[in-house]
């Protein structure tokens, strides 16, 4: 391996290099959406496919994002494989009765004659400084959706292989971007990508003995950088990144919370019919005689999305992942 | 730094021009629907139409109608869960219908099973979701008959989708999509539309304008000169037709399907028709509209429309009369038959096609459904 092919590489042109490649190896795979030909995206996650593919590949639709979703089922139902970009978590809702209706629904309505390939691309999550309705966590809707994949990664590999997964799968997928993490680096090879794994796998970041944060996409860092600074006050924690919400890896999550008998479960998403307490309920069905102490949330509040210049306060940082960690019931434990 | 702050060299320096000059993008003129619904039946336009469509048309009217009164008969036998009944619009069903080609698509609504049966769908199949089995009962791909659509409009973006990928992959497909007057209120039938018209997709938009939407009328719905004219906003012609005069429907449909089919995009044709049934069997039609009105519409009913022009022409006599009502008799006799056979259903198919790869977690809840049917069966 050279040196120039571990160049740091940010998760955004990840992202780009996975249609790349996914529309070089396979003709059928349709990019479209608002601003993703000429421009590349307001993001630039589509830079240069319009100019490398053509307009036909690599499309400027109009601003109708049922409209774009819509045309997309009709596209697949033609064969097609279409990577539809909604441009922000907020601006995806006018698609979802497309979304839900039909994309999740074709397969089953049609004993499986008519399959669903798309992957609809939402850039989510706050972080950025957006104003209204460019911050918001909407996984869960998507995860109440039977259907649906839900996927995000957290790491610019996992961006790659991710997504390359989403497109080659024959199911729709909810592809989540974390749009803070566009621009975080790795040093990555683009030559010599990942093996694209199926999604529906967790991965243990950082292995730990006395507790686990179970996380995802913009959380990982944080809990990551939470798991560092617990050394401190002598916990040893692990950190396991979901990456795939639907199918929900139990085994993984299961694993882990059996080998240190404390979880906390962090996302930004609010809490209250939040992800959370779907994966706080599964682990304590599946792991109840393990656990030392009842599994915690740390969640968005449960209030609109703030405006940027309070969203700090709302966003779960570093020093709430580590208050919930110290919650864990210790004390019993000696 | 306010105007009067300006340096004056600055000031001096700005030479106002005109912007560009200003036209329109597409000369709306053409586009405009006519000022009333285009006819054939009892028009001298009549005379020169081919003996063997009209005849074509009877049949597949008279059978349509026998299909409708069918299908209502079977929601009062519980048969069927409910039936949007298509009487008084056969000949929009059956005039599109045979407007395509047998590559086309048609993407239908809740109410178009007849048009879905003129394509050659098994009757039986086309009833599945309003029988309750299953969601739809047919592989679309068999008779290029999309799945009877019920959120309204919704099923438009996917005829334009479809048409464009097959334009995008050198097909010359066309997409019929059907929907009613109600439905153009849905913000789906404009993002399709739109769609269509920027992308010069082949596809034609077919609005059964029936009057009412359940108990709504169009009133109500639009304040569009006519549902036709909404065409010139996207920059696509909009016709008028009128919707029981099956041999002009099947005009105006194949020209818009020739278009579409030559490269010329898409057209939206609105229907002038009356529903005679209420909305479904489940619906009471009187709490909202006058016999009186059901009784103008029936002076113009589509089969007898056909009938009149057919009897003048010499073209049918009794003899021909009684052969298409035994040939629908016939077909309703078969479908009465089979419908009245309980579907064989197997509960586990309820896990087997949410996903194409399968996730432990329905893999687990089929496990359990399996468990309980088995105890069923034990304590059998």
């Amino acid at each position: 391996m050279t040196t120039a092919a571990v160049k740091p590489a940010t998760m955004a042109q990840a992202l780009q290099r996975a249609m790349r490649d996914a529309m070089a190896e396979d003709p059928t795979v349709h990019v479209m959406g608002e601003d993703v030909g000429t421009l590349g995206g307001v993001f630039r996650v589509t830079d240069g496919l319009a100019k490398e593919f053509g307009e036909d590949r690599c499309t400027d639709t109009p601003l109708a994002e049922a409209g774009i979703l819509g045309t997309a089922v009709g596209m697949a139902m033609y064969g097609l494989r279409p990577v539809v970009e909604m441009q922000f978590d907020a601006f995806a809702y006018p698609a979802f009765e497309q979304l839900i209706s039909h994309v999740a629904r074709m397969r089953n309505r049609t004993r499986g004659g008519m399959a669903m390939p798309i992957t609809v691309r939402v850039p989510y999550g706050g972080g950025i400084g957006g104003v209204e309705h460019h911050s918001d966590s909407s996984e869960a809707y998507y995860m109440a959706t039977p259907g649906l994949h839900v996927v995000t990664p957290a790491t610019v590999e996992d961006a790659y292989g991710l997504l390359r997964a989403s497109i080659a799968s024959d199911d729709p997928v909810v592809f989540l971007e974390p749009k803070r993490l566009y621009w975080s680096k790795a040093k990555w090879s683009p030559d010599a990508p990942a093996a694209v794994e199926p999604i529906g796998r967790a991965v243990v970041r950082r292995s730990g003995r006395s507790a686990t944060l179970l996380t995802y996409g913009p959380s990982v860092p944080v809990c990551m950088e939470a798991a560092q600074a617990a050394e401190a006050e002598g916990w040893d924690l692990e950190v396991v990144d979901l990456r795939s919400l639907v199918p929900f890896d139990d085994e993984t999550v299961c694993a882990s919370v059996r080998r240190t008998g404390r979880a906390v479960v962090v996302h930004e998403s609010t809490g209250f019919g939040g992800p959370g307490g779907e994966i706080a309920a599964r682990v304590t069905e599946r792991c109840f005689h393990h656990l030392e102490a009842p599994v915690l949330r740390v969640a968005g509040f449960d209030i609109p999305y703030p405006p940027p210049m309070l969203e700090r306060h709302h966003l779960p940082g570093v020093d709430r992942v580590l208050d919930a960690v110290a919650r864990l019931q210790w004390e019993a434990a000696s | 730094m306010t105007v009067q702050e300006l340096p004056g060299s600055a000031a001096a320096a700005y030479r106002p021009t005109p912007p560009p000059a200003w036209q329109p993008r597409t000369d709306p003129a053409p586009l405009l629907p006519d000022a009333e619904p285009y006819r054939v039946l009892g028009t001298e336009a009549a005379a020169s139409a081919d003996p063997e469509l009209l005849l074509r048309l009877y049949a597949e009217l008279v059978r349509g109608r026998r299909y409708n009164a069918q299908a209502t008969a079977l929601t009062k036998q519980g048969r069927l869960a409910v039936y949007p009944s298509s009487t008084g619009q056969e000949a929009c069903e059956v005039g599109a219908a045979l407007a395509l080609e047998d590559r086309d698509w048609l993407f239908p609504s809740y109410r178009d099973t007849l048009a879905a049966v003129a394509r050659g769908l098994d009757p039986v199949q086309a009833l599945t979701l309003l029988r309750g089995d299953w969601h739809t009962g047919y592989d679309p791909h068999v008779h290029r008959v999309a799945p009877l659509c019920t959120p309204l409009a919704t099923q438009l973006p996917h005829a334009v989708g479809l048409a464009h990928a097959a334009r995008l992959k050198g097909d010359d497909v066309v997409a019929l999509a059907m929907i009613g007057d109600g439905g153009t209120s849905e913000g789906d039938f404009h993002e399709a539309l739109n769609f269509a018209a920027v992308w010069n997709a082949p596809v034609v938009f077919l609005v059964q304008n029936n009057g009412f939407a359940i108990s709504v009328p169009l009133a109500k719905q639009t304040a569009a000169p006519s549902l036709a004219h909404k065409a010139v906003g996207y920059g696509m012609p909009g016709r008028l037709v009128d919707g029981n005069d099956a041999v002009a429907v099947h005009e105006v449909l194949g020209e818009a399907v020739a278009r579409a089919r030559r490269g010329g995009g898409p057209t939206l044709i609105e229907a002038v028709t009356y529903r005679m049934d209420a909305h479904t069997n489940a619906d009471d039609a009187t709490r909202y509209r006058a016999d009186s009105e059901v009784e103008t519409w029936r002076a113009h009913d589509p089969i007898q429309l056909l009938e009149r022009e057919l009897t003048d022409r010499g073209l049918l006599d009794d003899e021909g009369r009684q052969a298409a009502a035994q040939a629908a008799e016939t077909m309703a006799a078969n479908l009465r038959e089979r419908m009245n056979a309980d579907p064989v259903l197997d509960p586990m198919d309820l896990f087997a096609h949410v996903y194409g790869r399968q996730t432990a977690q329905l893999r687990e809840q089929a496990a359990l459904l399996r468990a309980e049917l088995d105890a069923e069966e034990e304590a059998r």
